[in-house]
């Protein structure tokens, strides 16, 4: 039977992961193998046809952003895996890293085959200390086993791989910053372009992407381009890894065919709310993408359509507001974290949301002003898309315009009565 | 601090054979030194608790970075700390689906038991309080760390047995 789970199949919980060797017995690194028999560009051309989208959030096709990048000259290449994970509501690379490291190093082996890369690293964010652990580990196995190191395999593809462990800044999560990070500089971002495929790392061709990404790589080639499109709902292809956190029976995440829904997703998976809770609203994919309302539960978590309701799905791990939360006080806590990451680069970023994150203690307090909401309004277009270097003041911008969107009634009260929710 | 830094008083300490070591393992990872900065921040930090200017100016001079460029990283990290901290450096989680699973509720719990505020270290050294960003564990919020470790699930009682635990330990 072939597998319907290609990302979490060695997943159990309360084991521990696979070793190097269990890992292989149960079917692991045969995709270096496969893809070894083709070019590294055909390899590229078979991740394209998957159809296989970047799950750090912008969704882009894995297959087609490779493709960006220069023939090989015979001087360094890297990839890079984006473990930074520290968008707010975001737990999903946690769980395939600490869960099953073997399937993002076979990932990155493929990977770096396809791109000629030299050189790997994972920018691991500095507060998981398990996944650090047992990545270690597994990186240690897959030397000893000649999966890593000089000709892989016997043959005269050769690959480093390493972990890099950082200190906690979200803004090292951008590409470019992150790759500022990894040269030992201050993370802020760079402008683009040149796009880092071409110019990355020390100035050579670099590939930034998601660690659930490079995880879907391995099965890609073992299996097939036809196999991975079947495991989409209708058109979709592939499975992600989706997940609830908030007032619900059954928070947690599970891999899942793309294009389920988030009903499936809330309801089926999650358990749908706690007693005594009710869904007011929904972040679909962390911190930084537009509220949606309960209307919106039967979109299918596909970025295009949760697009056309007004939101992003981003990293598809989503939020949920119940009605005895306060929608303010949960704008204002993200707008604090945002204003916190802000790299400092940018006038809307820097001065912008301390100022909203201002006005909104000041209608937690009971001391807001009517014309505190315009300033909120103003604000949002300010630090939307094309004021500034990187995609972090947008993405703070998403959940407070769409709280003032949908929620206006709310600001207004906090404004003439102060806030009425109890424990925030 | 930069000034301080920049002023002949202060002389970088002498960094010790394990910190050496270390950092010379990282330099193996990367094709220039400057690149471990951060790593080799991490590794003083590892020993000495936290980044006095001292260590700093060892680092810098090790590595060859400027010293002001140096602390444009240290200063950027949230997790290097300039000033000293206390044995066990407690993360509580401020974001979002702690928040509205009751951080505010565990932080003002754990300030009324250690005295501490966030940013403050109790008397005896023992424990720092600082707030992090979402820990990526939010499907078992509320969720802080102390040191290395995970704490998921948080309830005040929780949180009195892990201090109890970490005292019993010292
Ligand atoms: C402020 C900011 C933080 C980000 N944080 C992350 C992150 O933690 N992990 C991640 O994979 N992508 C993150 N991204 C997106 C990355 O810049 C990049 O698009 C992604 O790593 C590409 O990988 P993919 O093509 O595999 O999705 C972030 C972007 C921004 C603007
Ligand atoms: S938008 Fe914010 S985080 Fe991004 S570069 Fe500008 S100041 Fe830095
Ligand atoms: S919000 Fe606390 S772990 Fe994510």
């Amino acid at each position: 039977m072939s597998v319907t789970n290609p990302l979490t199949k060695n997943i159990e919980d309360g084991r521990d992961p696979l070793s190097f060797k269990e890992y292989q017995a149960a079917g692991g690194y045969q995709s270096l193998d496969k893809a070894m028999k083709m070019s590294p560009r055909d390899v590229m051309g078979q991740v394209k046809d998957a159809g296989l989208g970047g799950r750090g959030g912008a969704g882009f096709n894995t297959g087609l952003k490779w493709s960006f990048s220069p023939e090989p000259d015979g001087g360094p290449r890297y990839l890079v895996v984006n473990a930074d994970e520290m968008e707010p509501g975001t737990f999903k690379d946690r769980l395939l890293m600490e869960k099953d490291p073997h399937l993002l190093i076979e990932g990155m082996i493929t990977s770096s085959y396809a791109l000629s890369a030299t050189t790997a690293y994972i920018f691991l964010r500095g507060e998981y200390t398990l996944a650090e652990e047992r990545l270690l580990k597994a990186i240690d196995e897959a030397y000893t086993a000649g999966m890593l190191g000089q000709n892989i395999q016997g043959t005269d593809f050769s690959l480093d791989l390493y972990l890099h462990t950082s200190a906690g800044r979200y803004i090292c999560g951008e590409e470019t910053a992150l790759i500022n990070a990894l040269e030992g500089k201050r993370a802020n971002p760079r402008f683009k372009p040149p796009f880092p495929q071409v110019s990355g790392l020390w100035g050579r061709p670099t590939l930034v992407n998601n660690v659930e990404t490079i995880c879907n790589i391995p099965g890609i080639l073992t299996h097939g381009v036809e196999w991975f499109k079947n495991l989409g709902l209708g058109d979709e292809c592939g499975t992600r890894i989706s997940g609830v956190s908030g007032r619900v029976k059954n928070p947690g995440c599970w891999e899942m065919p793309v294009g389920t829904t988030f009903r499936t997703l809330l309801e089926d998976y999650a358990g749908g709310m706690q007693d005594g809770y009710e869904l007011k609203a929904f972040l679909p994919g962390g911190g930084s993408t537009d509220f949606l309302l309960p209307e919106h539960l039967d979109l299918p978590m596909i970025p295009g359509d949760v697009a056309k309701a007004g939101s992003r799905l981003g990293t598809s791990l989503i939020m949920v507001l119940d009605d005895k939360t306060c929608p303010v006080g949960c704008v204002r806590n993200l707008i604090k974290f945002f204003a916190h990451e802000s790299c400092g680069w940018c006038t809307p970023c820097r001065d912008g949301l301390p100022w909203v994150e201002h006005i909104l203690n000041k209608m937690e307090e009971g001391t807001g002003e009517m014309k505190d909401i315009e300033i909120l309004q103003e604000m949002c277009g300010y630090m939307g898309p094309g004021n500034t270097f990187c995609a972090l003041a947008p993405g703070a911008a998403e959940p407070l315009q769409s709280s003032l969107k949908y929620f206006m009634d709310e600001y207004e009260e906090h404004v003439k009565h102060g806030c009425k929710y109890k424990s925030h | 601090m930069t000034d301080l830094i920049a002023s002949t008083a202060l002389k970088a300490r002498q960094l010790t054979e394990e910190e050496i070591h270390d950092i010379e393992h990282e330099k193996t990872h990367y094709p220039y030194a400057q690149a471990v900065g951060l790593e080799a921040l991490k590794i003083v930090q590892k020993y000495q608790g936290w980044v006095s200017d001292e260590s700093l100016l060892a680092v810098s001079e090790y590595l060859d970075i400027p010293p002001d460029e140096l602390e444009g990283v240290a200063t950027f990290f949230n997790m290097i700390f300039r000033q000293p901290v206390g044995k066990n450096v407690i993360l509580l989680c401020d974001s979002v689906a702690c928040w509205m699973l009751g951080c505010d509720d565990l932080q003002a719990h754990i300030t009324k038991t250690l005295g501490i505020n966030y940013g403050e270290t109790t008397d005896d050294d023992m424990f720092t309080l600082i707030p992090v960003p979402c820990l990526g564990d939010c499907d078992r919020a509320p969720s802080m760390m102390v040191g290395r470790e995970l704490y998921r699930n948080l309830t005040t009682e929780k949180i009195d047995q892990i201090i109890a635990e970490y005292k019993s330990k010292a």
